[in-house]
């Protein structure tokens, strides 16, 4: 075997070498992975505090190597306001889910937003209620079937896809918002762009900084981790378009 | 000595708010509700002159949560609301407890249910008690009679939430909220503007979310899976309330000696409670009068020591009847419980208690 080979790829330091509870084909392990890896890269580890959400992360804390906290589901970023008004030189991010963020949560989102509170936002968007048994998320895409939508989300019964992302990007409290995807490699290496970028941002004293990451629940879109993947990419992204909206 | 004036003026929401400055609260969320709105306006003011931190929240929610999470970072942390928005805080409450995170939660009371009204009442007795939001958890509970009362018990209120890692309410009334009182001139000296006074001083929080360095990961939380684990937690919460109850009961008595009838009574209600009692005793008939201070841990040993020896317990409140319920389990029987209470801002008159008295007395 040669010597000195040159390592490319490893687990990030922050995260903890362990399995995850998440299901087959998930995409919550690639986001927590992304989140590691640009904590690392930005050597802000000692200074993270994280605020895990209600939903299939809760559990995060499990994985990552710095402090954390749980909140009440859709209360995180007015838990990450008061922390990070009270240790300023901390780096607090939030880690939510739609149901989180865009339903429960969605007054705590927008004000949060709003104050141009100096935090990063790692939303999830699998559009879905994973945790709960698959049921509608305020960004169910119209005619997708979930367990409370079972003729398919109609808009006369249900509303549309909330856009949040979108109408976040036109506060002027806001200073960073880019939706990606984990569809594909290609896609996961903008998403890490864009949580880094997120990172960089607070840690510039920037303000708000929000990703939306679109991503798989195979289990309760009830398809094959491949399949949903590309579900992802060929139905998900036409929906909720990739890239910078802020 | 000093010409100074040793007492001034001052509403009893706005010396709340400066013992909690005093205690060294740096930190205060809170959304605009009557009758307490003097608590969040004064704090606008005075926190950044401390280097603390305001935040008018978007809701009550979102202010309780504010309050989770300054407290979770190891600062002296407080909110404040009237009855309906307590409502709403309730789930941040049960979250604090079962976290076992300090925080002080100030309730000003009102007439409910629903929207209610402006005015002073005292039905929020049974929510602040008996837990108030999901789970089995307790707040300690602190009834201020006075504004200087007031002041004395939000200082408490921020040591006892800080030495049992729980939330404490102080529960007043839109009476004792609005109305202005001499109070002493507050001790402790002003404090110097800074970030350095974000961190409260008072207490090691071994506990506290600062970042990772030199030491493992911390984790606040109240979910527990594995089974048996949550069991484990909440007996450690029961054991703390016990520890609580043995510790922190406190109440005032008078003519607790040779009474016949004594009167039961908190906060605004007991100054009416005892205005009454020495009428009726200028009359000959021998009154007296149990002010709970703490009303949880409720003080139940007086009432069981005196329920041979009296005639009547008569259990005066601003409510419908919540606190009574307490003072029954208390005397287990042993003694005759009566009750007087008016509700939706009505506070029972001297005439009507001594009215009530003379009744007992017949």
């Amino acid at each position: 075997m040669k010597k000195n080979k040159q390592k490319f790829f490893s687990r990030p330091e922050s995260m903890y070498d362990r399995l995850t509870h998440y299901c087959p084909g998930c995409g919550h392990g690639i986001i927590h992975r992304l989140i590691c890896e640009a904590v690392d890269e930005l050597k802000i580890r000692e200074k993270v505090i994280a605020i895990a959400p209600v939903g299939c992360a809760v559990l995060a804390y499990d994985y990552w190597d710095f402090d954390c906290i749980e909140a009440a589901h859709g209360r995180a970023l007015a838990v990450a306001t008061g922390i990070k008004r009270v240790r300023p030189e901390n780096i607090v991010f939030t880690y939510q889910g739609d149901g989180d963020l865009a339903a429960i949560g969605t007054a705590e989102t927008i004000h949060t937003a709003n104050r141009g509170e100096n935090l990063t936002v790692i939303f999830v968007n699998n559009a879905v209620y994973g945790m709960t048994g698959g049921q509608m998320a305020p960004t169910t895409l119209l005619g997708q079937k979930t367990a409370t939508t079972p003729r398919g989300r109609d808009n006369k019964n249900e509303g549309f896809p909330l856009k949040i992302s979108e109408m976040l990007a036109i506060l002027d409290g806001v200073k960073y918002v880019e939706r990606v995807s984990v569809s594909s490699p290609q896609e996961i290496i903008k998403a890490k762009k864009a949580v880094k970028q997120a990172f960089q941002n607070q840690v510039d004293g920037l303000g708000f900084s929000l990703v939306e990451v679109l991503s798989s629940c195979p289990t309760y879109w009830g398809m094959k981790p491949k399949q949903a993947m590309d579900w992802i990419k060929e139905v998900m992204a036409k929906r909720f378009p990739l890239g910078r909206l802020k | 000595m000093s010409k100074e004036a040793k007492k001034f003026l001052i509403t009893g929401n706005e010396a709340i708010a400066e013992a909690a400055i005093q205690a060294g609260c740096r930190f205060y969320a809170g959304y605009p509700i009557t009758p307490q709105n003097e608590v969040p306006t004064y704090m606008s003011r005075r926190m950044p002159e401390v280097g603390g931190v305001f935040i008018q929240a978007e809701s009550e929610l979102a202010a309780i949560n504010m309050v989770f999470g300054a407290s979770a970072a190891g600062t002296r942390a407080m909110t404040s609301s009237s009855s309906p928005g307590i409502s709403l805080k309730q789930e941040g409450i049960s979250y604090l407890a079962g976290c076992q995170l300090p925080a002080v939660i100030v309730n000003i009371m009102r007439g409910g249910p629903g929207l209610g009204n402006i005015a002073p009442a005292q039905s929020d007795y049974f929510q602040a008690t008996k837990g108030g939001g999901h789970g089995d958890y307790r707040c300690i509970v602190l009834a201020p009679s006075t504004v200087q009362e007031a002041v004395d018990l939000t200082a408490l209120a921020f040591d006892l939430a800080d030495k049992y890692r729980n939330p404490v309410i102080v529960l007043g009334d839109g009476m004792l909220g609005q109305m202005m009182e001499p109070v002493e001139k507050f001790k402790m000296p002003a404090l110097p503007a800074g970030r350095q006074n974000l961190k409260c001083k008072t207490d090691k929080k071994l506990w506290e979310l600062s970042g990772a360095k030199n030491r493992k990961p911390r984790i606040i939380r109240s979910l527990f899976l594995g089974e048996g684990v949550l069991e484990n937690w909440n007996k450690a919460l029961q054991n703390k309330y016990r520890k609580i109850e043995s510790e922190e009961k406190r109440y005032e008595g008078f003519h607790l000696d040779d009474s016949k009838i004594i009167l039961v009574a908190y906060g605004t209600m007991a100054r009416v409670a005892k205005e009454a009692m020495r009428e009726a005793r200028s009359h000959g008939i021998k009154v007296g009068l149990i002010r709970p201070i703490s009303l949880w841990p409720f003080p139940a040993e007086p009432f069981l020591k005196l329920s041979g020896k009296i005639k009547r317990f008569l259990v005066v409140e601003m409510s419908a009847g919540q606190m009574i319920e307490d003072v029954r389990l208390a005397v287990e029987g042993r003694a005759k419980v009566d009750f007087y209470g008016r509700t939706g801002g009505s506070i029972p008159s001297k005439e009507e208690i001594l009215r009530q008295i003379t009744l007992i007395n017949k």
